[in-house]
């Protein structure tokens, strides 16, 4: 929608009688309901004649199936149905359409699924799994994509015989100029691990059929319209037929973006019994069976001027897929996108290979692939700093894009604030005078050899903990993405005969606080308290179309389209006012639920009274109006050009850290975040996200792992996967920089995903800013970042 | 075939209210309170008391109660999430939690709202490192803490 497109339909635009609700903190909506403990989760659902599910998992990384025996399992009592891949047609599914909810000939990952049990309790369930007989022949085990494309590799899907099922190529420029015009170039390679999303509720699923035949899921699903359509045909079941429900979800990031196999196993087991059946994980199961975010090795070559303009950029990512696709596959679009467009690079070249191997595979997760990316770059950006003899922060704002500008992947920054992010967050930090004492010393401890490459000058021999400050920034779609061929949302809004408006929405909630920043747009344009308005965002047979949480698209889009939904109500409210009051629309506004005076505030009707008197007066009418919005952005071309997003985020942090030298623990001390959102709606939702991205990224950064070793997971435990407690958390300074984009709701672009994806390139530039060692490998656990210090030091 | 195992009656105080009950012997506190008296409102997390958010008071302390036998529960007194508000009205945490943005997801969240009440009861005016180490146990993936802990801060 075009700027003029939003201010036509506001055809009465409120005055500032009232004080705004933009931007202020309005506490999340169902939060009451959460925190008494009456929010249903999807385990705490039960219906009746409900059946338990329990799914077998191959647990080997790499074979045929020879033989399924069921027959012991059938035959316990309560065991209402036994599935394997014979009893149940295969459609393949998947970004890569390589999966099936059970798999037949073969399995390529430990979590496979191979036979699955619907019992009438969880404990008979688990029983039966047990004693299903699977009798295989082990396939040699490829565990790195480095092996998996050695010729001769053992190939693990025969339709892709090289093994790699993706590759991407994108360039601008001409880097063989780029080269020749670089006075510095640096060249590194970064390997990025392999972690968990950590939803606090586990996955699950709710399937049944209804009487005539429709099929109703709870599920947890990111994307309800997307899955409603994919998952239909891999049930065939027809998709006006399936109805999905979405009840409080215990934490998304990316992980429920992507149909699951456990959730066609539940509806396959549903119809095989004509029951109910619930299907949640256990937490061990979580970590086995949900797919991690992308390990990839990212190989960065990059030159820069001596008054450090950047020159070129030469980008070579190799992806482990895992066993299967899913759309995770498709971060290296976004990846991508940071390695041309973070800062102004004249010549780009980038090559991927997405390769597949017998580990478990992965999915879309919290900045999709943007994290890595940037912990690329972002180190890289550092060590051409270093090269060059330039402050990294001046590097940077030498080649921060200005807003207006198209960058070399020809999208379009009508407003960009990197700039002013970069200067906060600096200034807020001290930047200038913590650099100066790199390496400083902390305490006193132990006398021994130590030398390093910054901090010779601090006798680093008598010390044992240091201290280091180092930044880095990002560059992430704020607008949406437009991946899939709509990226819209669609609101419906009614009002009812008392003045109380229910919004129905496309957009999905996962804990973000979606819901409440569409009430606070509603009420601040229909002149309502906050609590006037109700949300519904969970039911495909009552909301309209939306393509996903994803992308830290919501604000954006679903604002935009509440904002419409809102504007155009407002009009005929206002319309319907002044023909009942004998005045003209433009003399009258809406405050506190009353239509007023616009000249002084003063109320002159209720709002419901007026909608009374448009229902049950002449006119018999009532208000209700519906918007879809789609964003003004392009599908990227062939060559991965193109504007695919309707404005773009940008944020620097700048981390302090304190590095123990002799035990290797990094501990994040403060992070001072700056992040363009173009307009904060809900101040309190947004420093939530802000705040819970930093310490999601210092986990990734940090201490998280999933451990993966001959394809099998060494650590599927919170017991031995750490993510960050309360005593992990540093002291956090936050700015929002409002640059007040064109297209978006008041202004507003996204913010969910940005907060995470600086995160690990600002820890580690800051421990190498305190120990002069660089590394270039996540995560910097004390083991490896002792091993580094060792190595620099012998 | 394993042999079938019988149930214990078993009767505790549940939220002010006399509870007795059959329950198998291996059954956790969780398993009761969750599927016996559909207390919902406490949530399974992980089953091996590393996230917290089963988090309950037993006799006044916070326990995991996906690590308490319901069996040595016997006579005991439990208060739960939901035992929290009285007569539809917000405990002073609840409403802190609410006000200061302590809540996303929620799902951690009736375990830290518990383990806060056991924190503040032992100590009503904690500094924010005893309100980081009182809460170490519970896991939230969502907030970054900062919310809870403030909002924790301002009860004491």
């Amino acid at each position: 929608m075009t700027e003029s497109a939003v201010n036509a339909l506001s055809k009465h635009p409120k005055t500032t009688v009232r004080a705004s609700l933009i931007g202020k903190r309005i506490p999340k909506l169902d939060a009451p309901e959460k925190a008494t403990g009456l929010s249903r989760y999807i385990e705490d659902i039960k219906l009746p004649r409900m059946l338990y599910g329990k799914i077998l998992f191959a647990e080997r990384p790499h074979a045929r199936i020879l033989d399924i025996d069921v027959s012991a399992a059938k035959a316990l009592d309560g065991v209402r149905a036994v599935l394997t891949a014979s009893d149940i047609e295969l459609v393949p599914f998947g970004f890569g359409k390589d999966n099936t909810a059970l798999k037949k000939e073969r399995v390529t990952c430990v979590r496979d699924e191979v036979a699955a049990v619907a019992a009438d309790t969880p404990e008979i369930a688990a029983d039966a799994v047990k004693h299903i007989r699977v009798t295989y022949e082990d396939l040699p085990v490829v565990t790195s994509p480095g092996e998996a494309l050695k010729e001769g590799a053992p190939v693990i899907h025969p339709e892709v015989p090289d093994n790699t099922p993706f590759r991407y190529d994108y360039s601008h420029g001409d880097v063989a100029a780029g080269i020749r015009q670089s006075d510095v170039i640096v060249e590194d390679t970064y390997v990025l691990h392999r972690v968990a999303h950590c939803c606090l509720g586990t996955s699950g699923i709710i399937a049944y059929f209804d009487a005539d035949g429709k099929l109703v899921l709870h599920s947890l699903t990111q994307v309800p319209f997307l899955y409603k359509h994919e998952l239909s045909g891999i049930v065939g079941v027809a998709p006006e037929n399936v109805r999905i429900i979405q009840p409080p979800i215990g934490g998304g990031f990316g992980s429920k973006l992507d149909i699951h196999p456990f959730e066609p196993i539940c509806v396959f087991l549903a119809k095989a019994t004509s029951r109910p059946v619930r299907l949640v994980f256990s937490r061990e199961e979580e970590f086995l069976a949900t797919p991690t975010r992308q390990p990839v090795v990212i190989h960065l070559k990059s030159g820069a001027r001596k008054d450090g303009t950047f020159t070129f950029r030469d980008v070579h990512m190799t992806l482990d897929n895992g066993g299967h696709t899913s759309w995770g596959a498709t971060t290296p679009w976004i990846m991508m996108r940071t390695f041309s467009s973070l800062y102004r690079v004249p010549h780009v070249r980038q090559h991927v290979d997405v390769v597949y191997t017998n580990n478990i595979y992965a999915c879309a997760f919290r900045g999709y692939g943007n994290p890595q990316a940037t912990f690329a770059l972002e180190s890289q950006v550092d060590q051409l700093a270093e090269e060059l003899g330039m402050d990294p922060l001046e590097l940077r704002l030498t080649n921060t894009q200005d807003p207006g500008e198209t960058t070399g992947q020809g999208m379009i920054l009508r407003t960009c604030g990197l700039k002013e992010c970069l200067e906060i967050a600096a200034r807020n930090a001290g930047w200038e005078e913590k650099r100066k004492n790199v390496g400083q010393v902390i305490r006193h401890a132990t006398v021994r050899e130590r030398s390093g490459k910054r901090n010779k000058d601090v006798r680093p021999e008598d010390s044992s903990l240091v201290r280091g400050i180092g930044m880095a920034s990002l560059f992430h779609v704020g607008g949406g993405a437009k991946i899939y061929r709509s990226d819209g949302c669609g609101t419906i809004l009614k009002i009812d005969d008392f003045g109380g408006i229910t919004v129905l929405t496309g957009s999905s909630e996962i804990g973000q606080g979606s819901e409440t920043m569409i009430a606070q747009i509603v009420a601040e344009e229909l002149g309502l308290p906050i609590k006037n308005i109700r949300v519904i965002n969970n039911d495909t047979d009552l909301t309209p179309w939306d393509v996903g949480a994803h992308a830290s698209r919501t604000v954006f889009i679903a604002g935009n389209s509440a904002l419409r939904a809102a504007r155009e109500a407002r009009g005929k409210l206002v319309d319907a006012a002044a023909v009942r009051l004998k005045r003209k629309p433009e003399e009258l506004d809406l405050e506190e639920g009353n239509v007023v005076d616009r000249s002084n505030g003063e109320p002159l009707e209720s709002i419901g009274k007026i909608i009374r008197g448009l229902h049950f007066g002449a006119k018999n009418k009532l208000i209700m109006t519906t918007d879809f919005y789609e964003p003004p952005s392009t599908s990227p071309d062939e060559k991965h050009m193109g504007n695919i997003s309707a404005c773009y985020a940008f944020g620097t942090h700048v981390t302090e850290v304190e590095v123990d030298l002799d035990t290797g623990v990094v501990k994040v001390l403060k992070v001072c975040a700056a992040h363009d959102v173009g307009r904060v709606i809900n101040r309190l939702g947004i420093e939530g996200q802000v705040e819970g991205g930093i310490v999601q990224g210092i986990g990734y950064c940090l201490t998280e792992e999933v451990r993966v070793e001959g394809g099998h997971i060494l650590n599927p435990t919170f017991t031995d996967y750490k993510i960050c407690t309360t005593t992990d958390l540093p002291e956090l300074n936050i700015s929002f920089v409002e640059t007040n984009d064109p297209a978006g709701p008041y202004g507003a672009k996204g913010i969910g995903e940005s907060p995470l994806i600086p995160v690990a390139a600002a820890i580690a530039n800051a421990v190498y800013n305190a120990t002069g060692v660089r590394i270039t490998e996540l995560p910097l656990t004390p083991e490896k970042v002792l091993m580094k210090l060792k190595e620099a030091w012998s | 075939m394993h042999k079938v195992l019988d149930k214990v009656e078993l009767s505790f105080i549940v939220n002010g209210e006399a509870v007795r009950l059959k329950a198998m012997p291996h059954a956790t506190l969780l398993d009761v309170l969750r599927n016996d008296l559909e207390l919902t409102g406490t949530k399974y997390g992980c089953g091996e008391g590393e996230c917290g958010a089963c988090s309950v008071l037993l006799n006044g302390k916070v326990v995991n109660s996906c690590l308490v036998l319901a069996l040595e529960c016997e006579g005991s007194q439990i208060l739960t999430i939901e035992g929290l508000s009285t007569n539809g009205r917000l405990h002073p945490i609840q409403k802190a939690f609410i006000d200061y943005g302590a809540i996303q997801c929620g799902f951690c969240t009736p375990g830290m709202i518990m383990a806060t009440y056991a924190l503040l009861e032992a100590n009503p005016s904690p500094t924010a490192m005893e309100v980081k180490r009182g809460l170490e146990g519970n896991l939230c993936r969502c907030t970054g803490y900062r919310k809870i802990v403030d909002a924790v801060l301002s009860l004491s």
